[in-house]
């Protein structure tokens, strides 16, 4: 089965950013840039915080209005993307409603998320979690 | 230094004619790494001997270091600048998100230059900066309103910090901070009275770039065990259980909470105002700084009933820490947790140093019991310990200064003592009030010789904590040695920039691995060497700006109440002055 990034408890979220940098740490650097989550304030740090990642939707609209096919549903949910096709048009990012598609301002391109976890290994207070994805029966049928 | 790490750029902006310029300063990291030791350098270069502190020519600036950004808890930034407060060296260290988005927008360091002539607001990101009207937000009443409407109308939520001053620092309060997401401070020596000064009301920061690293391999390796240590320390833990006011009881038990202006070192209400009990009934929230697994940050939620109408709340998230309970609640004899917090609440809308407000507040309050002062200095409040309501009333007429003696209690107890009396219980030390212990001579000579004249500088609290457990008589030469090479390490750290929280995971060996991941190549004396170095630094631009450690004057009070240790004696401290103005 497909895995994807799961917000299992957002209310224990302290706002450290440890995932966010451990994102971009994958990639063998410091700093933020090319990293696929994104933690803020929830209008302010006494409300709290709002994480944002890739939920690996089964009908991805970011991969429903790319115009190149650049961006490929995942068997089981998410996206794959082929750099190589993608011109750069953010059609992606302004289709997904979660703000979970992050742009690499450098290369004209969208960072998405790989599901591979390695966030969630830093989490300190279990906030994010690698998760299977459950198949759930959809109700209209 | 790698040749790729933004962190050798230096921002200049200039107030005055509204321009900025990039400088590369790869000597000037090379030298001081950052933080501390970069920013005394640059202290040195932009302020000229004899500054008026609230003169265009007092230079702010803000410094972070070459760990952070890559490394967990390397979360602080430095402020350096002319204190308005004690006319002397002003530093000042905060979190929040301040030093990740500095170094995320590609800057080891800001230098703040000249003065506007309109409020106005700076948004800094990569390679720009834009100066905003301000003028709408100059008066507004709580400084977390300005926070709150800079938040919604510039982008970049969560890789931002957005500093601003209450009115306090617009009114020039000596002793008046400057707020960072909503809930770190540069708090001491009057940062947000220097942004007054220059009709600085906010300042925002913005970024996510890249940082270059050395080796990969061995810089994820170094991140994993730094992280590891971070995360598991029993010391680090009890930072995220119960918060830096895990302090409050154990001092108490031993006779070192300072109560009612030190007239005390025990207070009976400690029980109620301690981290275990906050956290018991009060504790809504806990948060972290960028980059920090520790959260060690501890906000209480307070109810208060809307004074008319019945079922109207408010509902209020306010910090709290160790140094705000001794200030504002032992300090002043007040056990009423809720009606502490308020007062907290207060010092914060106004954007005043919490500290030092406090212990202004203490001397007042004793002042008026002696008749010093009487109701028509005060305003028509009675001071009382224990008494939150009226020290709410007289934090706002600190900032709007109805009389002569507010105006006094406005730059700090010192000066107010100077005009009314009663010096010998004004808590100050190099002219800055003093901090939450009263544990015993090192914890003074600490604040006395430190360069900040705080506890963070050396530590003294815990030399005399360690004698007490052992039953060690401490002396004079060794109290000093102890000091200094605590200040001398801890500007190491401050350089990197390591919340001090963390020394215990940041040994020089932990260091020295970090450092080399990114570029860095020192040895354990070469590190030394710096520390004292900018330690040195700092010792010079002081006394270039007159400091005298041999004249410094020692409060009465803090002689006669007996402390853990027994009564401080003031030979000891003068014999121990005469030698750390040789040593430093």
């Amino acid at each position: 089965m497909a895995k994807r990034l799961s917000v299992v408890d957002p209310d224990r979220c302290v706002g450290c950013q440890e995932c966010m940098f451990a994102c971009a740490r994958r990639l063998g650097q410091g700093g933020l840039e090319g990293s696929c989550i994104g933690v803020h304030s929830n209008g302010g740090f006494e409300r709290g915080f709002v994480v944002i990642v890739c939920r690996a939707c089964a009908e991805p609209p970011c991969a429903t209005v790319c115009p190149t096919d650049a961006l490929v549903p995942r068997p089981g949910g998410g996206v794959k993307l082929d750099a190589d096709l993608c011109i750069g048009c953010g059609n992606c990012a302004r289709a997904c409603p979660f703000g979970a598609v992050y742009w690499d301002e450098a290369q004209n391109k969208p960072q998405i998320c790989v599901y591979c976890g390695y966030c969630a290994r830093y989490c300190p207070y279990d906030v994010l979690a690698l998760e299977e994805i459950q198949e759930v029966p959809d109700a209209a049928q | 230094m790698l040749p790729s790490d933004p962190l050798s750029r230096v921002l200049y902006v200039d107030l005055t004619k509204r321009r900025f310029e990039i400088q590369q300063r790869p000597e000037l990291f090379e030298a001081g790494m950052g933080g501390a030791g970069v920013g005394i350098r640059l202290l040195a270069e932009e302020c000229p001997a004899g500054a008026d502190p609230m003169a265009p020519e007092n230079p702010i600036i803000l410094a972070v270091g070459p760990l952070v950004g890559h490394f967990p808890v390397a979360s602080k930034t430095v402020a350096m600048f002319k204190s308005p407060h004690t006319g002397n060296l002003g530093e000042s260290h905060a979190g929040g998100r301040s030093a990740v988005s500095i170094r995320m927008a590609g800057y080891g360091a800001i230098v703040i230059r000249g003065a506007s002539a309109s409020p106005v607001y700076l948004v800094i990101e990569d390679g720009n900066v834009i100066f905003r009207d301000a003028s709408a937000l100059w008066g507004v009443r709580s400084s977390a309103t300005v926070g709150r409407v800079i938040r919604e109308r510039e982008p970049g939520s969560g890789e931002r910090t957005i500093m601003r001053i209450g009115r306090a620092g617009e009114r020039g309060i000596s002793y008046a901070g400057v707020i960072t997401e909503t809930y770190r401070h540069f708090g001491r020596l009057g940062l947000g009275a220097v942004f007054g000064s220059k009709k600085l009301k906010a300042l925002m920061v913005a970024g996510r770039r890249a940082l270059p690293v050395a080796d990969r391999r061995a810089y994820r390796e170094a991140y994993d065990a730094i992280y590891q240590s971070a995360t598991q320390s029993t010391l680090m833990k009890k930072y995220h259980d119960l918060g830096t006011a895990m302090n409050v009881l154990p001092l108490n038990e031993i006779g070192g909470l300072p109560t009612r202006n030190l007239q005390s070192g025990r207070f009976e209400g400690a029980e109620t105002i301690s981290g275990e009990h906050l956290a018991e009934h009060y504790l809504g929230r806990r948060v972290a700084c960028a980059h920090c697994p520790v959260a060690c940050i501890h906000l209480a939620a307070v109810r208060t009933p809307h004074p008319s109408e019945p079922y109207f709340w408010k509902t209020s998230m306010i910090g709290y820490d160790h140094e705000l309970i001794y200030s504002l609640g032992s300090m002043l004899g007040i056990a009423d947790p809720t009606a502490m917090l308020q007062l907290f609440d207060e010092v914060e809308v106004q954007g005043l140093d919490a500290m030092t407000t406090g212990v202004v507040l203490a001397w007042a309050t004793e002042a008026q019991a002696q008749g010093l002062v009487g109701t028509a200095e005060t305003d028509d409040l009675t001071l009382a310990w224990g008494d939150a309501a009226s020290y709410i009333a007289a934090v706002s007429r600190i900032v709007t200064q109805p009389t002569a003696f507010y105006r006094a209690l406005g730059r700090g107890a010192d000066h107010a003592a100077s005009l009314y009396g009663g010096e010998e219980y004004a808590l100050t030390m190099g002219g800055n009030e003093m901090p939450g212990y009263h544990t015993g001579p090192a914890c003074h000579l600490g604040y006395l010789t430190g360069a900040r004249h705080s506890h963070l500088d050396s530590a003294g609290y815990a030399i005399d904590q360690k004698a007490l457990a052992r039953g060690d008589t401490l002396t004079p030469d060794g109290v000093v040695d102890a000091l200094l090479a605590e200040e001398r390490w801890r500007q190491v750290l401050a350089s990197l920039v390591v919340c001090f929280f963390a020394r215990g995971v940041y040994t020089s060996e932990v260091a020295l691995r970090a450092l080399a991941t990114v570029g860095f190549e020192r040895t354990a004396d070469g590190l030394l060497r710096m520390g004292a170095e900018t330690l040195h630094l700092k010792d010079a631009f002081k006394r270039r700006e007159g400091y005298d450690l041999t004249a410094l004057r020692i409060p009465g009070r803090i002689l006669e109440t007996e402390s853990p240790l027994g009564a401080v004696d003031e030979a000891f401290l003068r014999q121990a002055l005469a030698r750390y103005a040789e040593e430093v």
